[in-house]
């Protein structure tokens, strides 16, 4: 009995949750003017021309490459970067480390807006503007600590005696990395390089800002959509399922250390 | 190879770990750390990995000054107290790092890794990872990989503690054979006197980072030099009894009565301090010149086959290491018996003056022990 009575508050929970994703669902397979004419729960007369025109016309699916490159760049660059900080946060002591470590977090706090002058100027200058390079080297100001942190706790996780075991056997500090230590702390690589690309995929403002056409991310060509027909909200609706799909993917394939990975690996 | 610290101090912070430690480990020796936890054990093994960096003295290999030498550079294998193996390799990929390491040939690594797994009995393990083993087994691996090395110098850290006690006394008997066919300076630590008398060689009791006597691990045994030694190399420690001599007899604790024994004639009437293992005692009387003692039950434990019996008697307390089951009832009067030709004598100063084992055996420190003087 008490199983079930929890089972139907999930269940009204997880609808509540789905609905407006449904709602777009929904929207994205009918016409605009269906939209706008009819109140429907379900498609009457289900169009795909909406996601058609999405996969045909180059202004809509190139947003959808640009933030994929850029976010595979940032995730790579994130992930390099942050591999060997963690790695001395983990293992070394030094001056300022703790310091450093605290420091690192409070850059994720600040807002984009705070950095995005300073950006824009700076970009300009090195003639990085509307290139995928400078939304993913932007966007590092967030995901680089990030990666940090969870690293290093994974890391932590480690016990030193393997490394130093891998020394006394003649590993060199690289192959030591390379070999033992990266696949015994790939859960938590994964799960890092999962929040790094949610993180990057749905950022607007800086990306937004830094490109221009030809690095333009799908989040801003949704967001210029308004034409002399007024909103194409079908069109609309089907660009937002298919933003969904990529971070559904990347939810699958990490769903079982996810839990692990909001606890920054301290679990 | 041969190893030689001297005056090594390790510090971290505040907190002193090692104290001027000096010592010398000759070529094939099998050397003992023997020191309750935190007598700075692991603190000197790592020091003799070359894991650490002494905060001040010299440590020499073969005559030459590696102090600061990186682990790599050093010609060591070390097993750790927890099983470390690389998770990710099977057990033969961990046991044939080290030689991988070093580029020697693929055929001759399968041989030398069969022969290391054939001799830790581990051969039908080899292609598992080390998450499938259990704890024994993971040991023995870390053990072939150390082995397999075949290093100068051969550090173990504990490396039975986290066994079961069965594991533990089959891997400790094969370990003496292993060491025993080996040219390698061996070094093993432990917090376990039976552990140390079963592996022989050389014996360094430890306490609070410093090394307190160095001898053939009997020898200390037979003479622990100080009122600190004997604790720590007697397990449950050392029984402590204040009392004086006054012409032929022994008095402790106004209580208990007996004639000098043969081989603390010459003692001058003092106080000392008199030490007895808790298995010199007996529940029966085994000689005539047995000294009976009736005290109270405090507790008994049941430790394996073996009973400790805690006792006390006005103020002052004692245990007794009775084989067998025996419950005894807290507060319940027993009366045990001790032979004086067991007793060890210490003088004020904690200082070993007169030992049960007379015949004199060449120490380290002889002037301490068999000094006639006292």
């Amino acid at each position: 009995m008490r199983i079930n009575k929890r089972s139907i508050g999930l269940a009204i929970y997880l609808g509540l949750l789905m609905l407006p994703i449904y709602w777009m669902l929904n929207m994205s397979l009918r016409t605009n003017a269906d939209i706008l004419g009819v109140f429907s729960l379900y498609p009457k007369d289900p169009t795909f021309a909406n996601y058609v025109k999405i996969f045909k016309d180059s202004a809509w699916y190139s947003g959808y490459i640009n933030s994929i490159i850029y976010v595979s760049m940032n995730t790579v660059i994130s992930l390099l970067a942050a591999l060997p900080a963690a790695y001395a946060f983990s293992r070394y002591r030094f001056m300022g480390d703790t310091h450093m470590f605290f420091w690192l977090l409070t850059n994720r706090m600040a807002p984009a807006a705070v950095f995005l002058l300073p950006f824009f100027q700076l970009y300009s200058t090195f003639g990085l503007i509307d290139t995928h390079i400078a939304v993913a080297l932007a966007h590092c100001l967030f995901n680089v600590p990030l990666a940090v942190w969870i690293l290093e706790g994974f890391m932590s996780g480690v016990s030193r005696e393997i490394d130093e075991t891998a020394y006394i056997d003649g590993y060199s500090l690289p192959r030591f990395f390379l070999t033992v230590f990266v696949p015994l702390i790939r859960t938590g690589i994964g799960v890092t390089a999962f929040f790094c690309f949610m993180f990057s995929w749905v950022e607007l403002l800086l990306a937004r800002t830094l490109t221009v056409t030809n690095a333009k991310p799908i989040a801003a060509t949704m967001t210029r959509t308004v034409s002399a027909t007024g909103l194409d909200w079908g069109l609309l609706a089907a660009a937002g399922v298919l933003t969904i799909v990529p971070g559904a993917l990347v939810i699958w394939f990490v769903r079982d250390y996810i839990a692990k990975g909001f606890a920054l690996g301290r679990v | 190879m041969s190893l030689i610290f001297d005056e090594v101090t390790k510090k971290v912070e505040r907190d002193i770990h090692l104290s001027e430690v000096s010592l010398e480990l000759k070529p094939g020796s099998h050397n003992i750390l023997l020191g309750p936890t935190l007598s700075g054990k692991t603190s000197l093994m790592r020091l003799m990995a070359g894991l650490d960096r002494p905060t001040s003295g010299c440590v020499h290999a073969d005559g030459q000054d590696v102090t600061g030498h990186s682990v790599r550079k050093r010609n060591v294998a070390m097993v750790y107290q927890e099983f470390i193996n690389y998770p990710s390799f099977t057990v033969y990929e961990n046991i044939a790092s080290p030689l991988r390491r070093a580029r020697v040939d693929k055929v001759e690594i399968d041989r030398r890794v069969r022969g290391t797994a054939e001799m830790l009995h581990i051969t039908e393990l080899l292609h598992r990872k080390p998450a499938e083993l259990s704890g024994g087994q993971q040991q023995r691996t870390a053990l072939a990989r150390a082995l397999i090395k075949e290093a100068g110098l051969l550090l173990l850290d504990e490396p039975l503690v986290n066994l079961d006690y069965k594991l533990r006394e089959e891997l400790r008997t094969e370990l003496r054979e292993i060491f025993n066919r080996r040219q390698t300076i061996v070094v093993y630590a432990t917090t376990e006197p039976s552990e140390a008398l079963l592996l022989g060689g050389t014996v360094f009791i430890l306490d609070e980072g410093r090394v307190l006597q160095t001898g053939p691990t009997a020898d200390v045994y037979r003479k622990p030099a100080s009122i600190r030694v004997g604790q720590i190399f007697s397990d449950p420690p050392m029984n402590l009894l204040a009392g004086i001599i006054e012409g032929k007899e022994v008095r402790i604790a106004d209580e208990i009565c007996f004639p000098l024994p043969p081989h603390m004639a010459g003692l001058a009437p003092d106080q000392y301090c008199f030490g007895v293992r808790a298995h010199r005692f007996s529940l029966t009387r085994s000689s005539p010149q047995d000294v009976e003692i009736e005290g109270r039950v405090e507790l008994a434990e049941i430790s394996g086959s073996e009973t400790f019996i805690h006792m006390s008697l006005n103020g002052i307390a004692w245990v007794v290491l009775e084989e067998g089951v025996h419950p005894f009832r807290i507060g319940e009067v027993l009366r045990v018996f001790v032979d004086p030709g067991g007793l060890f004598a210490y003088d004020g100063s904690g200082k070993l003056v007169r030992s049960p084992f007379a015949s004199p055996i060449p120490q380290s420190e002889p002037e301490e022990v068999n000094d006639g003087g006292y």
